[in-house]
């Protein structure tokens, strides 16, 4: 690769800027206001404030309700980080040996990509409604009684079930050119090699595919975690009761709704540091094992 | 005519209706009524224009009540606040706590010369948006309370009338109801109705320091033998098939009443205009029922639904357009205008009177139950309550509530939670004020 050079140091520093001053704006400014305020309790208005030191935090440690949501969040994440890509990679995987009407498949699981993730939800709501949903009645056939919003666990197959549907498609895409990616000649070296389809895909497809996958872990977990709001917001109506919310849907619930400024600061303080936490892991442990071509 | 007078005329043209425009004082109205109650407030906005023509009012959708309040502080630290801001009963304690934040209606009616007699609103409107000494902060807006609905035709079909008692309801009503096929009772937002307007309609004290009214170190008396008895008669009636919860969510309990389930249903005076648009059957209101071992004289409830607010932050004409715009919406006509096109209640006497006299009543008698009930006589803690934190505590009470009726907890494991997290979060409260 050739190298560029500059002759001043100033000059680089120049085209930097826009993109540093974005991120000192977005990112540190409200990041280091989220701290300072996480250890104050403060009138909504602004009017007084007062600064309680740990508290907020001590707080959270000890409410068991704070930590069967954190609880609630891992089981979320993990499921629907899992089948996200399971059944996406299965669909890819299967899209990729059509070959007549492949387009017509192609687009059809790539449709639900353009759903805004409150339109998910409300779809969710609708087929799970506790009288009239679609899948409430299938369930109720096979005597299976579906209660959204009155079960905890009915509820979570609910908001599991509506985000991982909602983010099949993005997976799908990368998948699929992820496999369309793989030279030709390396996938009929392998079919002459061997006979056996799955030990093929694990063999040869898999690992090829490994970075690919990698990337859409970090968005799947990414997603799980923050983007799945408006799915959640959706299917508990705003009101959560006792039904289950993720750590970011309580920051909201806390702060946005219930105006407790400082609490819910340092709850975003808290998913600040774990998600600081599980980059580190994911770059210094898993990416290792990654070989890009 | 040559360009040039042609232009100076098009000039002068534009300096008068710029200074048309500016004789007009331009004010702006942040709510939280989406669809069909939108509209009418924008007819409300419409009508106070066309009504005088110093003025204009804007009003501005923000979406739920939370985020109308939410948008409102964040709008008053950045200095651009609208002038007036409807803000829902839960946030009343934090709008009200933040004294400088607001005008309080009375000091703004009567700055701005305008007669203002708290004696002329309706009893169980005139205090839940008042301070301790009964002055008024917020102007009532769209008030309501809560009434039991049910299904007539359901009610006669098993050969009872509504019950004024919970003792009745568990002893006939019910019964003859689950006998005809019916699933008797349900009711929305357990934390409205079975708490805070329990212990008003019993009369009973909600909180220390006069319901939180005198003071912010206040503690929650929520873990009382008679709320705890009543959940307990609640799970026993969930367990016999004469009530059922269907969730936190408001309309999923108010749907089955409406698909002819459900024989009475628990919900808010303002959903009556909705109901009648929706079934098919018979429907009519009564008052809530209360239990005859706790109390033998039930006392009134009072009302939920939002106010509005004047901010603060304002010159003299723009408080004095937000000062008119309150005087319309008290008029009778507004009044009448506003309770029967929604089914929330009239906030004055004058309005109540009015809207009697043209028969509404008569047509419609559930529209008034809910009027009748704030009327009824009122007790040492029928007023309301005021508690920060508020919306924190309601969703304490919506989350345990749902472990009891789903058998996850008992009352008194329940009521104890909820009596020590609501404390915590009083005491935080009371902290930030500091």
């Amino acid at each position: 690769m050739k190298r560029a050079a500059f002759g001043h140091i100033g000059f680089p520093i120049l085209l930097l800027i826009p993109q540093l001053a974005i991120i000192a704006i977005f990112f540190y400014w409200p990041a280091g206001y989220a701290i300072q305020s996480s250890f104050y309790l403060e009138d909504p208005f602004g009017f007084g404030s007062t600064f309680v030191g740990m508290e907020n935090y001590t707080r959270l440690a000890r409410s068991s309700n704070y930590m069967s949501s954190a609880w609630f969040t891992l089981i979320f994440t993990c499921l629907v980080t899992f089948f996200a890509l399971a059944i996406a990679l299965l669909l890819a995987v299967k899209a990729d040996k059509v070959i007549r009407g492949a387009r017509t498949y192609r687009t059809l699981l790539m449709w639900v990509y353009a759903i805004a993730p409150p339109v998910a939800g409300l779809i969710g709501v609708m087929l799970f409604d506790q009288s009239r949903g679609n899948i409430t009645q299938l369930l109720g056939m096979m005597g299976i009684e579906f209660r959204l919003g009155v079960n905890y666990w009915d509820t979570a197959t609910a908001m599991i079930s509506v985000s991982i549907w909602k983010q099949i498609p993005v997976n799908f895409i990368f998948f699929l050119s992820g496999l369309q990616a793989i030279p030709r000649s390396v996938r009929e070296a392998a079919m002459i090699d061997n006979r056996s389809g799955t030990r093929r895909f694990w063999d040869i497809t898999f690992p090829l595919l490994a970075p690919t996958g990698f990337f859409l872990l970090i968005i799947n977990i990414t997603y799980s975690l923050f983007d799945t709001f408006g799915i959640v917001d959706t299917i508990v109506k705003g009101e959560p009761g006792n039904n289950p919310m993720t750590l970011v849907y309580r920051v909201f619930v806390d702060g946005f709704r219930g105006q407790d400024l400082g609490g819910s600061s340092a709850q975003s303080v808290v998913l600040m540091v774990l998600v600081l936490i599980l980059t580190i892991v994911q770059f210094r442990f898993l990416e290792r094992r990654i070989h890009y071509t | 005519m040559t360009l040039k007078t042609t232009l100076s005329l098009g000039l002068a043209a534009g300096l008068l209706a710029g200074a048309a425009a500016q004789a007009q004082t331009e004010i702006e109205f942040w709510h939280a009524m989406g669809g069909q109650l939108g509209e009418t407030v924008n007819q409300l906005a419409e009508d106070f224009n066309a009504s005088q023509d110093q003025y204009v009012l804007t009003p501005v959708f923000k979406g739920t009540y939370e985020e109308t309040l939410t948008s409102a502080i964040a709008a008053f630290r950045a200095g651009e606040q609208p002038n007036i801001v409807q803000v829902f009963d839960a946030g009343a304690a934090t709008v009200i706590g933040a004294t400088g934040a607001t005008i309080p209606v009375e000091q703004l009616m009567s700055d701005n010369g305008i007669d203002f007699d708290r004696e002329d609103y309706i009893s169980g409107v005139r205090n839940f948006y008042a301070d301790a000494d009964g002055q008024m902060i917020g102007m009532p807006f769209n008030s309501s309370t809560p009434i039991m609905y049910y299904n007539a035709d359901a009610l006669a079909e098993a050969g009872v009338e509504p019950p004024a008692t919970w003792e009745e309801f568990a002893e006939t009503t019910a019964p003859a109801l689950l006998e005809a096929g019916y699933i008797p009772l349900a009711q929305s937002h357990l934390p409205w109705i079975f708490t805070e307007n329990f212990f008003s309609r019993h009369n009973l004290q909600f909180a220390t320091n006069d319901n939180g009214y005198t003071g912010v170190d206040t503690e929650i008396l929520v873990n009382h033998p008679a709320i705890r008895a009543h959940f307990e008669a609640l799970t026993e009636w969930q367990e016999a098939g004469y009530f059922e919860w269907y969730g936190t969510g408001w309309g999923d309990n108010q749907d089955p009443f409406e698909a002819g389930e459900v024989a009475m249903w628990l919900g808010s005076s303002g959903s009556f205009g909705g109901i009648a648009d929706r079934v098919d059957f018979n429907f009519s209101a009564a008052m809530l029922p209360y239990w005859e071992a706790v109390t033998t004289e039930p006392t009134q409830t009072f009302i939920g639904g939002a106010a509005l607010f004047a901010m603060s932050g304002f010159d003299e004409a723009e408080n004095e357009a937000t000062a008119a715009f309150f005087d319309f919406l008290d008029s009778v006509d507004a009044q009448v205008m506003w309770h029967t096109e929604t089914g929330y209640v009239p906030i004055t006497t004058a309005a109540y009177e009015a809207t009697a006299e043209q028969g509404h009543y008569e047509e419609f008698p559930a529209a008034e139950v809910g009027v009748q009930q704030l009327q009824l006589p009122s007790g040492e803690w029928t007023r309301g309550y005021r508690m920060g934190f508020y919306v924190q505590i309601r969703d304490v009470m919506n989350r345990e509530y749902g472990r009891i009726l789903t058998g996850e907890a008992t009352v008194d494991e329940a009521f104890a939670i909820i009596e020590e997290e609501a404390n915590e979060l009083l005491a935080r409260f009371a902290q930030t004020q500091g």
